[in-house]
């Protein structure tokens, strides 16, 4: 099993008819997932390269079933765009944009608990989910993942996502699924919806997260582990040498007022019982010795 | 973006919150004059985005034109926790009768905005919330309906806001929620809004945060991001297109991904070294990202070599290795640099690297070895 999506998860491209949804679109197809739809106001009637083009999320999930949605539109166009999709009674939204303004960010997330409560979205400013051999939406390279898990990993930075990725597979240690959940003030998902997910898993048996700086999501991800997570944690949380008051490129990376430090946060989940690894090298060999044990 | 107070105060203006009129002046000339014309007694404050220049000697009141020179001769050129004052603002003093405290932001945990206000203003709010917490009242708003009228006037009745002055701080209150939400703010605190002896409620100070992301909705932001004092190099890296923030080590760092570069800055700290800089290229990572990193890097005197840090995802490393080589042709190397090149095909992009391999170019396998590396050659200082 994987969490949020399989391979039976049909998905329609908002944005497909642009360049990055293109590009995008078109990889997560190539790696299997089934891609059956894009959105393009204005559009309906084309294709690109065989995927068929609608006006709106509700002819697209109308016609092809589809359940999962990937925005890649530009900010300005992204509050509305996950709106759309949840108003269509899409159950799964995944949200690559960068850079949308903070109060979008929140009017979403209040416009999502109120009024669609069964829709979940995934970023923004993430590189998406990847269940390895089954699914992939998002910008993550298929080529570093290996299936077959054992490990769910869950992490707030995109490189870093990949790296871990990369030195679990190196060694040959399977994801069940991999999930960016993005580095802005407001993620639709956080640490302890991935976390609940992967112990309700019975493929996935231990945990892999990637934190950063800013926030308080890592200590209150502490806190649920030690309360409700049975499988192993091994965690990294990156920006010990941050400096305060500087925002290290993702909206939510900053110290202010000795809150969101990376220290404090290490400090939170190794209480929790969580192995804590001082770089992502260590996380993945501390991941690997664990997986032999198992 | 921070803003300067006295952008601040200009930002507020726009949004009909009330504070002091006042000027902004580079010069004791200038501000002598300024004092004259706004009326004695008059503060001069130091224009600088760091907390406590009030403690630091950086706020000064003034009762004649003698004592206007005298004060702003010493605050200019002041240095201010790192942070030189090139700028002061001087305002006419008010008659202060209360100091009260207020600020919105947004309250992640919760994914609502978050109002604080407090009868104690004038302090610190962290201090206040250890000895004092029940003076603080925390309002949460829901963006869909936004700070009502009567959820203003709860909230300066909770934070113990004097009788008499409630009418008037609740108006404020809602003209505050309106600057940050409709000016797209991150943060906005005023600390002290005072209740002058006349009655009337206004801001004595202003600290804003605008959330860049929105820059494209706010054509009038272009004049406070022109009065920015950046660092020589973090405008040249801005105007480069860069995410780069200057740090004071030797190891010059150039990584792929806020989180991949956050990461470096940790491992070369573990292996005994100081990051000169956080950098990241951004997605790509191509021949002109790198070379742009590499010129602003190599105008970093402290830099004594260069760690390269890149995670090859959608770009594939022989792209990202040709990207360096042709960079390389570019620009000219003033320090060692070494090279940590991992992810799709890696291989194919360790070959493009070797022929580069020089006394001042070595590849690394791991992140870590790189990492050891870098400081190794920064410790000797070869550059």
């Amino acid at each position: 099993m994987s969490i949020f999506v399989d391979e039976n998860t049909k998905v329609i491209v908002q944005g497909l008819t642009g360049n990055q949804g293109r590009f995008h679109g078109l990889r997560n197809r190539d790696y299997g997932t089934k891609v059956v739809a894009g959105v393009t106001p204005g559009k309906a009637g084309t294709d690109v390269d065989g995927i068929p083009v609608y006006d709106s999320v509700k002819e697209a999930a109308a016609a092809t079933g589809a359940t999962a949605s990937f925005i890649v539109v530009p900010p300005r166009f992204a509050a509305d765009a996950i709106i759309e999709a949840a108003a269509a009674g899409i159950s799964f939204v995944v949200c690559i944009t960068e850079f949308i303004p903070a109060k979008d960010e929140a009017m979403v997330a209040s416009v999502l608990r109120r009024n669609y409560p069964g829709t979940r979205l995934l970023g923004p400013n993430c590189p998406g989910i990847i269940s390895p051999g089954r699914c992939n939406i998002g910008i993550t390279s298929g080529d570093i993942a290996l299936p077959g898990g054992p490990v769910g990993i869950v992490s707030r930075s995109g490189t870093l996502t990949y790296q871990a990725l990369y030195e679990l597979s190196q060694k040959g240690v399977g994801q069940t699924t991999c999930v960016g959940i993005g580095g802005d003030p407001v993620p639709g998902t956080n640490f302890i919806d991935c976390l609940a997910a992967f112990e309700a898993d019975p493929e996935t048996k231990a945990v892999l997260m990637i934190g950063e700086i800013g926030g308080e999501e890592e200590e209150k991800a502490a806190a649920f582990i030690k309360e409700h997570i049975t499988k192993p944690v091994v965690a990294y949380v990156a920006g010990v040498t941050a400096p305060p008051g500087r925002k290290m490129g993702h909206a939510g990376a900053i110290v202010s007022g000795g809150h969101g430090t990376a220290q404090g946060k290490m400090d939170a989940l190794r209480e929790a019982g969580v192995v804590v690894a001082v770089n992502p090298t260590e996380a993945g060999d501390r991941m690997v010795e664990i997986v032999e044990r198992l | 973006m921070d803003l300067f107070e006295y952008q601040g105060k200009d930002f507020f203006a726009r949004y009909g919150v009330p504070t002091s009129t006042g000027e902004l002046v580079r010069d004791p000339d200038s501000a002598v004059a300024a004092a004259r014309r706004v009326g004695f007694p008059a503060v001069i404050k130091a224009q600088v985005q760091v907390g406590g220049r009030g403690k630091a000697g950086g706020v000064k009141l003034v009762r004649d034109e003698a004592e206007a020179r005298e004060v702003a001769t010493a605050i200019l050129g002041m240095d201010i926790k790192g942070h030189t004052v090139h700028k002061i603002w001087v305002e006419h003093a008010s008659d202060i009768a209360r100091e009260y405290y207020v600020s919105f932001t947004l309250d992640r945990g919760v994914k609502q905005y978050l109002c604080l206000l407090s009868s104690e203003g004038g302090v610190e709010i962290e201090e206040v919330a250890k000895t004092n917490p029940d003076a603080i009242a925390r309002v949460h708003i829901d963006p869909l309906e936004g700070l009502t009228e009567d959820e203003a006037a709860r909230a300066v009745s909770a934070a113990g806001i004097d009788e008499a002055s409630r009418t008037g701080v609740a108006k404020v209150l809602l003209q505050l929620y309106q600057a940050f939400v409709e000016g797209d703010a991150d943060l906005v605190e005023v600390n002290p809004l005072i209740v002058k002896t006349d009655g009337q409620v206004h801001a004595l100070d202003a600290k804003v945060t605008l959330d860049d992301s929105a820059s494209y909705r706010h054509p009038e932001w272009d004049a406070y991001r022109a009065d920015m004092e950046l660092d020589g190099r973090e405008a040249l890296a801005r105007s480069k297109g860069l995410n780069y923030i200057g740090l004071d080590g030797a190891v010059g760092i150039i990584a792929n991904g806020a989180g991949l570069a956050m990461a470096t800055l940790d491992v070369v700290s573990q292996a005994g070294g100081r990051a000169a800089n956080f950098l990241d290229l951004g997605g790509g990572a191509g021949a002109d990202a790198m070379a742009n990193a590499l010129e602003v890097i190599n105008t970093d005197e402290k830099v004594q070599s260069v760690l390269v840090n890149i995670f090859g995802g959608i770009t594939r490393c022989d792209e990202v290795a040709k990207g360096i080589q042709e960079a390389l042709d570019r620009v000219e190397l003033t320090f060692p640099m070494v090279i940590r090149l991992d992810g799709t095909n890696a291989k194919e992009g360790h070959a493009i690297l070797e022929e580069l391999l020089s006394d001042k170019i070595r590849v690394e396998e791991t992140m870590v070895g790189a990492a050891r590396a870098a400081v190794e050659l920064a410790k000797k200082g070869e550059r």
